[in-house]
């Protein structure tokens, strides 16, 4: 047995086959030609068929991956069209009179090994992307044999890089792992391989790849970045149960994606995912979340040491909103306080930090820092269907300030011809019981409320939902935080709000079918938790 | 010949979509239009080099325009590198 350890890009328990991709590039040999018109004619022929093959590729990409990673092959097409590229090639075949994959081959190694010289990782990462299209162009050519694998059921595909088209191309229904010797997080494949939720360990190391032959044992653990090749029995042992897991796991999935959350006597809710960074889009499209009803936008703000520019926080909402390709997406404004904090922010250590400057206290009392969020939100909203939340409200001034402030971002952004949606969303938390109470009174202005139920069980209870020696104290079905629910609920139906749960009681299941008896329409849970939701919502009958 | 500098806001710099999408821009006009970090110049049409001046966020980049449609090509330059990066 052999164990290896890389970097675990896409999640799930993999025991097959391997089958080991043969990476090692075919050299291409250099041919003297006479007639370099004809290699001429033949490298713009290939170029044409690369350029049909790469459109079917990126069609197959957009149906199975989406658009945002699906453009990499868009740009494989311009990349074909580059002139310093097809200069390159033409003046190899007219100057040096040789083969025409010859003259491809240098061309693509010699930019490859520009952006491999390059000190910024996505740009290294690159170099796949020219290598690509050049051996694309070669087998267009018939100049070096196109490998048709045979690959058995259960594939685990080993190599030492692969391609973004390699990987788009492959017979999914046979591959069940991926594993590379090389790779970043940053590469296409990762990417792709996440969003097929096919278990991926990339970066595994040099030695990899001569270490493992076709038909070997293999075992990927995509959740800890593990392979085995051939293992012992009882390493097999402890895989085949977590595999039997995480196939249930997956049984699910395949089961209920594409389902609608909708109960036997036909009630719909929505389930929607909570995010903490852009990072995890790819796990809530697998899962098939319905939108995102809680992106908490603090990562922004943690991960730097100093203040996230417009630009940035544009960026991050920009993808976002992007990805989820016109599904809801719930942003959380800033909700820090003392006990979270950026050392930039300077904040004042305080004695209570649960009953601090926090959320919306903070945000009102620091106007600039939430304008810029503000506006970098409103600048995202034409790229996607944009929601916008706001934490710990507790009195109705304070939304109404924090209207005003919105109102006063909207008009800059006019009066700079900036685009905005005008339809964006807004909703607050509903975390303290003062907001609950009040909700008769906040739900005429706004087009929806979620209750935050760990925030409002701990306000509500007078429980530190930190402290491990308050647990019988802490219970979460009390029936003040029920009825604290389902007054809020009511509240918003009656003004034509919705309302929707982001806290831990959203993925409690034992709740969910007091939850739409209550009328809550939507449920905001963990990824992972959306279809388990998805299958209790199936089964129940709330006529009854 | 007109030109016009700009500091890169992009998180991600001049990477591989915007640069695609400004070569395609490039070649819609007859203007040679060179973009310039640290005295190097590439022309904005070619996709690859363009990629390979590594600019990232916080770089300031010179773009020269020049030919007969430079005025119409500077707009839609500085229009695109306002939106995109």
């Amino acid at each position: 047995m052999r164990q290896f350890y890389g970097r675990g890009v896409c999640s799930g328990i993999t025991i097959g086959r391997a089958t080991v991709s043969g990476r090692e590039r075919q050299p291409i040999r250099r041919v003297g030609v006479e007639d370099t018109v004809k290699e001429l004619r033949r490298f713009e022929e290939a170029k044409k068929k690369a350029h049909a093959q790469l459109l079917e590729i990126y069609e197959k990409a957009l149906r199975e991956v989406g658009e945002t990673n699906a453009e990499i092959f868009s740009i494989h097409m311009m990349m074909l069209e580059d002139e310093d590229y097809n200069e390159s090639v033409i003046s190899i075949i007219d100057t040096q009179k040789v083969n025409a994959e010859y003259a491809v081959d240098v061309t693509g190694e010699n930019f490859a090994r520009m952006f491999a010289s390059m000190d910024d990782a996505y740009m290294r990462a690159r170099q796949a992307d020219v290598r690509d299209i050049s051996s694309r162009i070669i087998l267009c050519m018939g100049g070096r044999e196109e490998k048709k694998r045979v690959m058995n059921d259960n594939s685990v595909v080993c190599a030492e890089d692969l391609s973004p088209s390699e990987t788009v191309v492959l017979d999914k229904s046979k591959v069940s792992g991926f594993v590379t010797a090389k790779g970043s997080s940053n590469s296409h494949t990762a990417i792709l391989a996440r969003s097929l939720g096919i278990p991926a360990v990339i970066g595994v190391g040099e030695d990899f790849v001569g270490a493992v032959n076709d038909g070997d044992s293999i075992i990927v653990d995509g959740y800890d970045g593990k392979i085995f090749v051939n293992p012992d029995a009882e390493t097999l042992e402890v895989y085949e149960q977590k595999r039997r897991e995480d196939r249930h796991k997956k049984e699910l999935l395949r089961s209920l994606k594409g389902k609608d959350n909708v109960t036997l006597d036909g009630t719909r809710i929505n389930v929607y995912a909570n995010i903490g960074s852009a990072d995890s889009i790819g796990d809530v499209l697998y899962n098939d979340a319905g939108g995102i009803g809680l992106f908490r936008s603090e990562f922004l703000y943690l991960e730097k040491n100093d203040y996230p520019c417009e630009q940035q926080q544009f960026e991050v909402y920009k993808t976002v909103l992007e990805s989820m390709a016109g599904k809801k997406v719930v942003i959380r404004t800033l909700d820090i306080g003392a006990d979270k904090q950026a050392e930039y922010l300077c904040l004042e250590n305080e004695e209570n930090p649960a009953l601090g400057l926090r959320g919306i206290r903070l945000c009102l009392s620091r106007p600039e820092i939430f304008k810029t969020q503000l506006r970098a939100l409103y600048r995202a909203s034409v790229y996607g269907n944009l929601a916008i939340m706001f934490p710990m409200i507790t009195n109705k001034w304070e939304l109404e300030k924090t209207l005003e402030i919105c109102t006063l971002v909207k008009s800059e952004l006019k009066e700079c011809g900036i685009a905005y949606d005008e339809t964006t969303e807004i909703g607050i938390m509903i975390e303290t019981p003062a907001a609950a109470i009040i909700s008769d009174v906040l739900a005429p202005m706004v087009d929806f409320f979620s209750i935050g139920t760990n925030d409002l069980t701990q306000y509500t209870l007078a429980c530190d939902r930190q402290n491990p020696n308050l647990e019988e104290f802490c219970d979460t079905h009390h029936e003040s935080l029920l009825r604290l629910i389902k007054f809020t609920s009511e509240n918003a139906r009656k003004n034509g709000a919705w309302t929707g749960i982001c806290g831990d009681l959203a993925a409690d299941t034992s709740l969910t079918e007091t939850f739409i008896k209550m009328g809550v329409d939507e449920l905001s849970v963990p990824a992972s938790e959306v279809l388990k939701i998805r299958s209790v919502i199936r089964s129940l009958d709330v006529r009854l | 010949m007109k030109s016009f500098t700009y500091v890169i806001k992009d998180s991600a710099g001049i990477h591989a979509r915007p640069a695609g999408l400004l070569s395609k821009l490039a070649k819609e006009f007859s203007s040679e239009i060179l973009v310039e970090k640290d005295k190097k110049n590439v022309n904005a049409t070619r996709l690859m080099m363009l990629m390979g001046l590594g600019i990232k966020c916080g770089d300031t980049v010179t773009v020269t325009v020049s030919g007969e449609d430079e005025d119409a090509a500077l707009d839609r330059i500085q229009a695109f590198f306002r939106e995109n990066l």
